[in-house]
């Protein structure tokens, strides 16, 4: 049954810290409001007392009309369970200042530098506190609610300039600027000075490592790669020091795919957002649904229907499988097998699209669930389909492609014993998904929280010990097996029936409060944290994207490293673009 | 086929040298092999990226076309695909690539996001459309376009390059030497095109409010 992840009083911290700690008492809020002068002191003993070990979110809020900005936190254990979520709330006046929780968990270092880049919140005692999404120089802090984008229309959609009368308007036309532009009152472009990015090069500098005392004195060399290179899986750059070959100091830049996907959802309806949610880890369409859906159903209340949720089962698992199929071909390719392991996976991939195609319509952005079920209903030629699939020939795939790659002595010589994280380590960095499950950590949403029916499959957390590039790779194929368990299991029990609990509506209506939703997507941990007002619209939306978190631990990964093997450490975490810059 | 193709239609040769001899213009010849060989610049910006990758592949093998070289460096490509959405912070990457490319350059815009802005052109760090920076030759619509669409918008493309004048292609032009440098956005409170400085100027001192 579906698990309502946010039971968070089953930790009393009020009663722990009664003059630090509140509940919070809004209507349709749960978790707990924590004093900003004791945030630290909190933090600490959730760690360490009530073993609260991994950090999931961080993310803001901002309360306009309260005059108040709050610092969302969920923490949850890795030994699974429902999670715990506690804020911190704040004046809205600048500058909104906020402890960092970098020294407790590092892993908020890159969602920290996020809600500073888009909410313009201070993480005091944040060592590297710059913008991560835009650039520096940029005005003003986008997500604020009294910010508004160059092509601001209305607070939300539906935009009635929109509405068929005839009439027909250019965005361009009605911005000063002509264009997707916003500059301050009496700006001169040819009197500007660039910000140039020492900020950038002069953090890579101090989190370097130096040179030995006493060794041989070399210098180092700055190498930016990206964000047009072919083995970036996108447009992610990243600047590295090298001293020879080995990797002494690194730091990602993104935001050169930065759509914006929170502010224009905080303008969509909530039924317009899931084909937005589409276009986040594009590969993977079917499991950004399911959690964004899953998100908004909690928050509504509703029951999913009966036969939808073996549906979305299915789907969801057949998008593992093809998203594990391309990362093991575009690892190849990392690896220098150009291309003809990719042509071997993209070939299976293709069939799962064609299922895609005939349920949803589209082989990417599939836009398939809606709240309460999904869309279509799969018809009985579709799941022959499917079962031919999964009953016999992706079974035989699999281990074709392992009788293939497996035991190839390049292969094993590039990944067995290329150390990516340990145990210890992933958690710190809030990683999850497989690179946390390679490393020794059996944390798995579908076992460790379970949503949507998961709890009613018998299947095992993939796990591998090693924390090497080699078991990084191989989990995938476990990964492939369960999902092929889990999917004949959901193909014999699939029920018939309606495919969706509530009437098709254009608009939903969803009671106010807050929800945060996770789902195990295949790169990792997706989890949506939606605040509502009552309003058609959302008044937050936040991503809470499996890629960008996992890429906090890049930087611990790859030091020490060689420059050869970047390239892999970077495919091991199977990033993609979409959703790590949203 | 591409024999038959490249001689011209009023000049009768032998028959026993058919196979050997071709009689035709420098136009034919030059777009013949050039439109066999359209070299894209491996570069993906976003989802349709990966429905480029999906057009590589046995399914639809771009390759029948003669456009499956992709090539890492600008240096070395001739056509860029413009893939996904291209945002202010990645638009002086793309510009920069553009103006490495050596002629003849061709420009494809991919999707809805490179043509126009598609479901992103909201957004504060959207460019509406790459035809703002550069000359386009194709849009292929669609969210992402399937990859049969790319292939299609490809061959349009070839049918565009087999129409060319070697005298009146905008790269060989006389005294036109930088027709095809486009200068360098700056990244400042928001994306300044050095071209519109004097419009932005004048646009921000009527500004209303602070």
């Amino acid at each position: 049954m579906m698990a309502t992840a946010l039971q968070t009083q089953t930790v009393d911290l009020v009663a722990r810290f009664p003059n630090s700690v509140a509940a919070d008492a809004r209507p349709g809020y749960s978790g707990f409001i924590v004093k900003k002068e004791n945030l630290v002191e909190v933090a600490t003993a959730l760690r360490d007392e009530f073993g609260f070990d991994l950090l999931t979110a961080v993310t803001g809020v901002d309360y306009l009309a309260e005059n108040k900005m709050e610092v969302v936190y969920h923490a949850y254990k890795t030994t699974g369970g429902p999670g715990l979520a506690f804020k911190v709330q704040v004046d809205r006046t600048d500058p909104v200042e906020v402890p960092s929780l970098i020294n407790i968990w590092p892993g908020v270092d890159f969602q920290e530098r996020e809600a500073w880049d888009l909410l313009g919140i201070k993480f005091t005692g944040h060592p590297d506190l710059r913008r991560i999404l835009m650039w520096e120089g940029y005005d003003g802090h986008p997500l604020r609610k009294d910010w508004k984008e160059p092509f601001f229309e209305e607070e939300a959609k539906p935009f009635k300039s929109r509405w068929p009368d005839g009439q027909h308007t250019f965005a361009e036309n009605k911005n000063p600027f002509r264009d997707n532009l916003n500059f301050p009152k009496d700006f001169d472009p040819e009197k500007y000075e660039v910000v140039k990015e020492d900020d950038l090069y002069a953090s890579l500098e101090r989190h370097s490592r130096k040179n030995e005392e006493g060794s041989l004195s070399t210098d180092h060399i700055v190498v930016n790669m990206g964000p047009h290179h072919p083995s970036t899986h996108g447009v992610l750059r990243v600047a590295v020091t090298l001293d020879g070959e080995t990797i002494v100091g690194l730091k990602p830049v993104m935001g050169y795919l930065h759509r914006n996907h929170d502010k224009i959802g905080e303008r969509n309806t909530y039924l317009q957002i899931i084909p937005y949610t589409d276009r986040l880890d594009y590969f993977n369409s079917m499991s950004n649904n399911f959690g964004y859906v899953t998100t908004v159903e909690k928050l509504m209340k509703i029951p999913v229907a009966e036969r939808a949720e073996y549906i979305r089962v299915i789907m969801a698992e057949l998008s593992r499988i093809q998203n594990h199929l391309i990362f093991i071909g575009m690892l190849m390719n990392d690896l220098g097998t150009m291309y003809t392991p990719s042509l071997y996976a993209f070939e299976e991939r293709e069939l799962i699209l064609d299922i895609f195609e005939a349920v949803a319509g589209a082989r990417m952005m599939c836009n398939y669930f809606r709240f309460g079920g999904v869309v279509r209903d799969v018809p009985e030629s579709v799941m022959q389909k499917i079962k031919d699939l999964v009953f016999d020939r992706l079974p035989a795939k699999t281990d074709e492609m392992e009788r293939f790659l497996n035991e190839n002595e390049i292969l094993v010589a590039r990944l067995k014993g290329i150390h990516v994280l340990n145990a210890e380590d992933a958690v710190k960095y809030s990683v999850t998904g497989p690179v946390l499950r390679a490393a020794g950590v059996p944390y798995d949403l579908r076992r460790a929280d379970p949503y949507s029916i998961y709890d009613r499959f018998d299947f095992d957390v993939a796990v591998r010990t090693n924390g090497d590039m080699m078991d990084n790779y191989l989990i995938r194929f476990d990964e492939i097996r369960q999902s092929l368990r889990i999917l004949e299991q959901a193909i014999r029990q699939i029920p018939q029936g309606p495919i969706n609990s509530q009437k098709p509506q254009y608009q939903v209506r969803v009671p106010a409060g807050e929800a945060y939703g996770r789902v195990e997507s295949p790169k990792g941990e997706l989890a949506f944290y939606v605040v509502s007002n009552g309003k058609p619209n959302p008044y937050r939306y936040h991503v809470r994207p499996a890629s960008f978190v996992n890429l906090t631990a890049l930087e611990s990964m790859c030091v020490g490293m060689k420059i050869a093997d970047f390239v892999a450490l970077l495919a091991m975490l199977d990033i993609v673009m979409g959703e790590l810059d949203r | 086929m591409e024999n038959e193709k490249l001689s011209l239609p009023n000049y009768n040769i032998p028959e026993d040298l058919e196979n050997v001899v071709a009689i035709t213009t420098i136009d034919r010849l030059y777009n013949w092999g050039r439109r066999s060989s359209v070299w894209p610049l491996m570069f993906g910006l976003a989802c349709c990226a990966i429905e480029m990758i999906a057009a590589q592949t046995a399914r639809y093998d771009m390759a029948r076309f003669g456009m499956e070289v992709m090539r890492p460096t600008p240096r070395q490509a001739d056509m860029m695909l413009v893939s996904g959405t291209v945002t202010k912070k990645m638009l002086p990457a793309i510009i920069r690539l553009y103006n490495q490319m050596p002629e003849p350059k061709y420009v494809v815009a991919m999707g809805a996001c490179a043509s126009s802005g598609g479901p992103f052109k909201e957004g504060y760090n959207v460019v509406a459309g790459i035809d703002k920076f550069l000359p386009v030759d194709v849009y292929i619509p669609g969210c992402p376009p399937t990859p049969q669409a790319l292939i299609a918008g490809l061959i349009k493309l070839q049918e565009k390059i087999d129409k060319q004048s070697i005298k009146k292609v905008r790269w060989y032009e006389k005294g036109r030497q930088d027709a095809n440098y486009v200068p360098m956005p700056i990244l400042g409170p928001d994306l300044i095109d050095v071209r519109r400085n004097a419009e932005i100027k004048q646009a921000a001192a009527v500004k209303e409010g602070a």
